[in-house]
């Protein structure tokens, strides 16, 4: 029994992880048809900024994840406002081609700045203990991972499903030519959902540093899991990437408690059957 | 008059291919390591052409053929006979199966399911070969076989003269068949597949059959290619079923050229090349060439950079 609730809470955590990287990613694929594989540079950027900030400039934890998410965010803005938005009509060959060398160059800048080891988040007090909640005891960082999760899911769903913006993001997603005819400024909602996957993805990297050790070649080895939780969530689906994520999370942690030895292949017979059930997504229209 | 659009005769670009070889072969007498590289590369890079750029089918698994190829090869030249020429066409026709077996599946789906299906069969087969340490050797590798004389007659020597050979004899073969089939009407059709399926499945052209023949094809020359690394490096690592091999390959056919087969040997001597220079200095100094090469590759296509120049020529 309580093998099966560490199991239930890793797998979740693992998901939730998996989750607040991989949204920023779906939106990019599903809302501009735009594959970008250097998204796991800004989980990266984000785990690095935290870490050096706490680390070596001692700031408060928070303040420097804040720090983080805006600098990834604003790294975001910045690329997709100079470089990225030309190459939304290419083919998706060039797209792959281009963000792959991004997150090439990324990988060595990062190794030149800051070293190849494993870098370290120093957790604040309140985040390093356990927290009893009445019928079980847990690490007050999984919690905190399972929380900023859902809070990511449910503040993404609301923000796509009630509020002006998610309304042209939708719009934008449909019909891309009669959203601009309309006077939606589709460039603005562009960049600024890419932003807020980037700073999302900064997130990820700061919440999954413990199951995810923060180095240089971070942004690929892990950029494989992200890119199969869009595939089978369904690009685009914000609910869909977060039933994947869980799935696959629980799916992938099953695996390392019981069966470590076989390495990821359960993680990716699970996505295969998955894709080959759904070929556009758990939850695709 | 003739107006028949003029066509390089098939053995023009092998011709080249094995005359620059040879040449290399005779100039570079020590990097003939690396030249037996650059052979094997570009047979695997030609492979995933007639898949990508014929075929016009995203994949990044090209390292599930390559390395089935591989560790077929090795295990039959460790547990059942030695001979190169054996272990090749036993390497040829794994690379074939698992193409064959794998494309049934994944060819019913396109673009983005696609591209992610290809990686997860390779890292199916990464998994599997990671765990059946009995036959693969699990993280250590596949060692301990070394191929038998070619032709009963020509052993393979330490500074590798047998090995270059060899693995530009195979290549410049690879390039004859891949010529040949591409030219011919069953090539023209994957082609055409290419351009606009819609239009070729209402001509009475069956797809999926013509797609797998394709892939099939091109899994046995990246068995093909298997085979050579592991013949000529005498150990095969798991690396060789990774995301790296695939990824590394498409990069060097983007590189080189989508779509020409000349564009896969120019591609993997390229990237060779760089890689061999810049990583011996610091191998993150690699990526920053290799990435910096391709973002720039992107914005400015040589193509159209070929382009301009001539113009600007012309101009002038």
């Amino acid at each position: 029994m309580a093998v099966l609730a560490n199991l239930l809470v890793d797998g979740l955590a693992y998901g939730m992880v998996l989750f607040v990287i991989a949204v920023g990613l779906s939106i990019t694929l599903g809302l501009m048809r735009f594959v970008n594989l250097a998204h796991g540079a800004f989980a990266m950027i984000g785990g690095y900024v935290t870490a050096l900030l706490a680390r070596e400039a001692l700031w408060n934890f928070w303040l420097a994840l804040t720090a983080a998410l805006v600098l990834t965010g604003l790294l975001g803005a910045l690329l997709e406002a100079l470089v990225l938005r030309h190459l939304y009509r290419r083919s998706e060959l060039e797209q792959v081609l281009f963000t792959i060398g991004l997150a090439f160059f990324l990988i060595a800048t990062t190794n030149a700045l800051a070293g190849p080891q494993v870098q370290l988040i120093p957790l604040p007090p309140e985040l390093a203990g356990s927290v009893d909640l009445g019928f079980r005891t847990l690490p007050a960082q999984r919690l905190l991972v399972l929380g900023a999760g859902l809070l990511v899911a449910a503040g993404a769903a609301y923000t796509v499903t009630r509020t002006r913006f998610g309304v042209w993001l939708r719009a934008a997603v449909d019909h891309p030519d009669a959203a601009s005819a309309l006077g939606i400024p589709i460039r603005r909602v562009q960049c600024a959902s890419f932003a807020a996957g980037a700073a999302l993805a900064g997130l990820g990297g700061v919440l999954g540093a413990e199951l995810m050790p923060l180095e240089p070649y971070y942004a690929l080895k892990y950029l494989v899991l992200v890119l199969v939780v869009v595939a089978v969530g369904g690009m685009g689906s914000i609910a869909g990437s977060l039933v994947a994520a869980v799935a696959l999370g629980l799916v992938e942690t099953a695996s390392k408690y019981f069966a470590s030895q076989w390495g990821s292949l359960f993680f990716f017979a699970a996505m295969a059957l998955l894709l080959a059930w759904r070929p556009n997504g758990l939850l695709k229209r | 008059m003739n107006t028949a659009p003029r066509v390089a005769p098939p053995w023009r670009l092998p011709a080249i291919v094995a005359a620059a070889g040879i040449a290399a072969w005779f100039a570079l007498p020590d990097q003939l390591g690396l030249l037996t590289r650059l052979f094997t590369t570009a047979l695997l890079v030609l492979s995933l052409d007639l898949v990508v750029g014929v075929a016009g089918l995203a994949t990044l698994g090209q390292a599930a053929l390559f390395g089935t190829g591989a560790y077929a090869a090795g295990i039959f030249a460790l547990r059942v006979m030695p001979d190169p020429l054996v272990g090749l066409a036993i390497g040829v026709a794994a690379g074939a199966c698992v193409a064959l077996a794998s494309g049934a599946f994944l060819l019913r789906y396109r673009g983005f399911t696609l591209l992610m299906l290809t990686v997860a069969v390779a890292q199916i087969l990464y998994s599997l070969a990671s765990k059946a340490r009995d036959w693969t050797g699990g993280d250590d590798g596949l060692s301990g076989f070394s191929p038998g004389p070619l032709l009963g007659r020509f052993a393979f020597d330490l500074e590798g003269r047998t090995a270059a050979l060899y693995a530009l004899t195979v290549l410049v073969l690879g390039l004859y068949v891949a010529r040949r089939v591409v030219d011919s009407p069953f090539g023209l059709a994957v082609r055409g597949i290419h351009e606009n399926r819609a239009r070729m499945a209402a001509l009475g052209t069956p797809v999926f059959t013509r797609l797998l023949a394709m892939y099939t094809l091109s899994g046995a020359l990246a068995g093909a290619a298997g085979a050579l690394s592991a013949q000529t490096n005498a150990i095969v690592g798991l690396d060789s079923l990774g995301f790296a091999v695939s990824a590394e390959a498409l990069v060097m056919l983007v590189l080189g050229g989508v779509g020409r087969l000349s564009g896969a040997v120019i591609g993997a001597a390229v990237f060779t090349w760089l890689h061999h220079t810049a990583a011996s200095i610091n191998p993150y100094h690699w990526l920053f060439v290799i990435g910096g090469a391709l973002m720039v590759v992107v914005l400015m296509p040589p193509a159209k950079v070929w382009a301009w120049l001539k113009s600007r020529k012309a101009a002038s």
